[in-house]
């Protein structure tokens, strides 16, 4: 489609500004309109994505066949033990069950899988279609546990209940009641930290634990990246809660400073910026002045090991443009500054599901001209990549070939990423991905019209 | 580690599925309805259903994936979904302006029980655009089953007799496979100087070139006029009972086109089969460069034929394809040992015929018995090939993990592959594909050979 050629609908407008155009605030955190070609996903997909990384865990949909084959092992998060949820377990309903209701396929399908695997938890998605057949998913899951004496917990992530954000608090009441039942009193370990927000993509949370271990500090269990049950468990005990994917673990860090006063921080690990900020925080966070030094010994060795690296990429990417869509807006904030450490521009910024004060931040971060937008659809990004002429997007899977197409580079920073993206070595591995599709020769090959 | 799967066969009776082999029916009915020109396909249902199609379909071929969503809310669940609908056909005229919009339900809107055709007719339509549907609940059936109601749709909907003397041409009903495998039909068509209409014909639309621009509507796709003109063709040919008998046998009774029904033309037997059925009805003798490349394979098999003796082969996959595979690997001297789709197989009586009655007859044919199974998921696959091994697994991507497992060479084929790439753009029909498949499964073995090889044993010429 050619720009200009697409109508914006007007109903789109308050979704889209500009900066230094306009002073209203941008619209978000609202349902797609009907009709729109959103890059968006449901509740459950919000709730799965979650909960996925908990590796020995039998994720258990229950729902027809789709929402369990599109969810099948896609999340790239890595393991050091069990590899359970790397197998797609569903209830397959058929149209008897849609009619006469599922429970009892459920209870049998739980049933099975507890006798073949014995696995020391289970969880049971609720699909669209159990939402309205009204399966009691809490009843059944309950007499369950009783039954078999393993944990059956309900996910109540009926598809049309909200959009992909409902879906990340199902997970996380899902997880608070696998945290609540230990009614022992948990003696807090001073120092020791819950991680929350990072699913070990590309084995990333691992990168982050040698980190903090070098500079004195335990990490207690991560939420969710190679989780298991027994450490979930445990989550109760730490002394301080760190923070980085807040779209979906913000509801969480909350509950947990409420229930088990556990005070949490933001962190980000994307960047040399925001790690060593991050790290510095942790330190005096936890007022351990021994790890605040370690903390500076840590970060000046791997500045000086990875500013030149980076420095030789910056002067490469002289004059390039960036677009940035993904799915949280804290990931947006922390990609904008980790672009300006390398020397590249950015132009337009979008999220699937940021919220409003994440907005705010991104609207004070970018320069004048920047486009914001929230909840695009291909013809929109198509209009602004092209106009603002963005050489690189950062997106997932579904805007991968749409910048292709265009002759734009591209790099996957959702589940599709091979390499992690966090730490010194994320910082590294950033600027090569950009720098390796940025720079390929395949560019030249298109054969450009009268331009 | 990644293996999960105990040896030991236990009953299943819960009829709950473990390492699924099919997925839900709306993906084929989105896919088909990618195969008509200037069609943006519609989800009606929530929309993370429309964004796992796209997600999916994108991780196959590789290309943008364009569809639309009504977006429910919980209030929609409750009230129908009928104000998202009207709202949506509304929007995508105004903003993407498709030819037509081809509406498919999701599991969700089916169980409400939104009423799809009064809702279209009720809704603001521009001047010379369309609006089609299907029904796809997801807890039937597969996505072949919905890729097979769409393409019936479009018959129910456009196709129309017009003519009083049938014209002499072929509809092609090409089945849920790739546009490289939709490419090849239609060349060896048109080497047959036959006149035709395949539909739907994706070819153009996932597969379209880099132009450094971003087209909504591709060039290809089976245009509006000629799906009308589909009920003035003299036969249709539907290739793939699953996939595509249904919208066949609707022409048959709606238009009186008669319909043959013919396996997915996958090897040299279906291949053969595909051509004398053309020769036979049009009268047209078969071109010199189509009996080259037929010669040319039986010589690449001659060729090639020890490596495959007696190797013993598991195959899984969508009905159609497995059904052409498991004939192919015969006509090698290969030994088909586990054969089995996600895809239920068909009642009795009903137009598909049995998917294990199929294969069974084939094996039955060469002397040979195997695990042969419909409706069957990964699990039951792994479980069998632990305790019957065999030297090499054909099927999708999702099968890496018991090659893996197993250490078993392995042919990515048919849908979904989405570790690999160039696959869509390349047949597995006709005489070429075959040439194709021969390339991937000597290739397969070979390198295995050469792998496993100790150094007295390894050799330059094989």
């Amino acid at each position: 489609m050619n720009v200009g050629a697409v109508e914006m609908l007007e109903s789109r407008q308050d979704f889209i500004a500009t900066k230094g155009k306009q002073k209203n605030q941008i619209k978000c955190d609202a349902d797609s309109i009907a009709g729109c070609v959103s890059q968006r996903a449901c509740v459950y997909c919000g709730a799965r994505v979650v909960l996925n990384p908990v590796t020995d865990a039998i994720h258990l949909v229950h729902g027809p066949i789709g929402c369990a084959s599109y969810t099948w092992d896609i999340r790239g998060s890595l393991s050091s033990g069990s590899e359970l949820y790397r197998n797609s377990f569903c209830t397959d309903l058929k149209e008897q069950d849609v009619i006469f209701g599922g429970g009892k396929k459920l209870t049998a399908a739980i049933d099975e899988l507890v006798a073949k695997y014995s696995p020391s938890l289970l969880f049971v998605y609720s699909t669209c279609i159990v939402g309205v057949i009204g399966d009691d998913l809490d009843a059944i899951c309950k007499s369950a546990t009783s039954r078999h004496g393993v944990e059956v917990l309900p996910v109540q992530s009926s598809g049309f209940i909200g959009n992909k954000a409902a879906g990340y608090r199902a997970a996380c009441d899902t997880l608070l009641q696998l945290i609540e039942p230990t009614k022992q009193i948990w003696s807090k370990k001073a120092g020791s930290i819950n991680y929350l927000g990072d699913f070990n993509l590309a084995g990333e949370a691992w990168i982050i634990e040698e980190y903090l271990r070098e500079i004195g500090i335990e990490l207690n269990v991560v939420f969710t990246g190679d989780s298991t049950y027994a450490k979930i468990k445990t989550a109760p005990q730490a002394s301080l809660n760190i923070m980085q994917c807040a779209g979906s673990m913000n509801y969480l860090a909350t509950k947990m400073e409420e229930l088990y006063e556990i005070p949490y921080i933001r962190v980000s690990f994307l960047g040399l910026e925001d790690t060593a900020d991050s790290l510095r925080r942790i330190a005096a966070a936890l007022d351990n002045v021994s790890a605040a030094a370690k903390a500076e010994l840590l970060i000046s060795r791997e500045i000086a090991k990875t500013k030149p690296v980076i420095d030789w990429y910056r002067g490469k990417f002289a004059g390039k443009k960036a677009a940035i869509y993904v799915g949280g807006g804290f990931k947006a904030i922390s990609l904008i500054k980790q672009f300006r450490e390398i020397g590249v521009e950015v132009v337009m910024v979008g999220t699937q599901t940021g919220r409003q004060e994440e907005y705010d931040t991104i609207n004070e971060l970018v320069d004048e001209g920047t486009v914001i937008l929230d909840d695009a659809n291909p013809a929109e990004l198509e209009r602004f990549m092209v106009s603002k002429g963005a050489n690189l997007l950062v997106g997932g899977v579904k805007e991968r070939p749409l910048a292709y197409k265009l002759g734009i580079a591209f790099i996957d920073h959702n589940h599709d990423r091979k390499h992690p993206l966090s730490g010194y070595v994320g910082a590294i591995n950033f600027a090569e991905e950009v720098y390796s599709t940025l720079c390929s020769p395949v560019w030249n090959s298109i054969r450009k019209g009268d331009d | 580690m990644l293996d999960c799967t105990p040896k030991e066969m236990k009953p299943r009776l819960s009829g709950g599925l473990i390492n699924p082999a099919k997925t839900c029916q709306p993906i084929g009915a989105m896919y088909a309805a990618l195969g008509i020109h200037r069609c943006l396909p519609h989800s009606h249902g929530s929309q993370g259903c429309c964004s796992y199609h796209r997600m999916h379909l994108t991780r196959h071929f590789r290309d943008p994936v364009m569809a639309t969503t009504s977006s429910f809310t919980e209030g929609s669940s409750v009230f129908g979904g009928g104000a998202n609908l009207k709202t949506a056909i509304k929007n995508i005229f105004q903003v993407y302006s498709p030819d037509v919009i081809a509406i498919h339900t999701t599991c969700l809107s089916e169980t409400i029980g939104d009423d799809i055709p009064s809702l279209i007719q009720s809704a603001e339509i521009p001047e010379g655009k369309l609006v089609i549907h299907t029904n796809t609940p997801s807890y039937q059936g597969s996505h072949i089953t919905g890729f097979s109601n769409m393409t019936k749709s479009m018959v129910k909907y456009l196709a129309q007799a017009s003519t009083t003397v049938k014209k002499d041409q072929v509809n092609i009903i090409p089945g849920f496979v790739n546009p490289g495998d939709m490419r090849e039909i239609k060349r060896l068509l048109k080497a047959m100087n036959i006149e035709s209409i395949l539909f739907p014909d994706t070819s153009g639309v996932v597969d379209s070139p880099m132009t450094g621009e971003f087209n909504m509507y591709p060039a290809g796709g089976t245009t509006i006029e000629q799906l009308k003109d589909t009920g003035n063709s003299k036969l249709t040919i539907a290739l793939g009972r699953f996939a595509s008998s249904d919208a066949a046998e609707l022409l048959s009774s709606k238009c009186k086109v008669p319909a043959l029904a013919l396996k997915t033309p996958i090897g040299i037997k279906a291949s053969d089969a595909f051509l004398m059925a053309l020769r036979g009805s049009f009268a047209q003798e078969v071109p010199a460069e189509i009996e080259e490349e037929r010669g040319q394979l039986v010589d690449i098999m001659t060729d090639t034929h020890f490596h495959f003796h007696g190797k013993r082969v598991a195959i899984f996959g969508d009905p159609d394809i497995v059904t052409g595979l498991t004939e192919f690997v015969l006509s090698l001297g290969m030994a088909p040992v586990h054969i089995l789709t996600g895809t239920p197989g068909g009642a009795i009586g009903s137009a598909v015929g049995s998917f294990e009655e199929d294969i069974n007859g084939m094996l039955l044919e060469a002397n040979l018995t195997a695990n042969v199974k419909a409706g069957g998921d990964l699990f039951t696959l792994h479980q069998w090939i632990k305790n019957q091994p065999v030297d090499l697994l054909i099927g999708t991507t999702y099968g890496k993990y018991i090659a893996r497992a197993e250490d078993i060479p392995f042919v990515r084929a048919g849908f979904p592959v989405l570790d690999r790439s160039v696959h869509s753009y390349m047949p597995l029909v006709g005489y070429r594909g075959a040439m194709r498949l021969i390339e991937m499964i000597s290739g397969a073995l070979l390198d295995r050979a050469d792998r496993d090889a100790a150094d007295e044993d390894f050799e330059l010429v094989m």
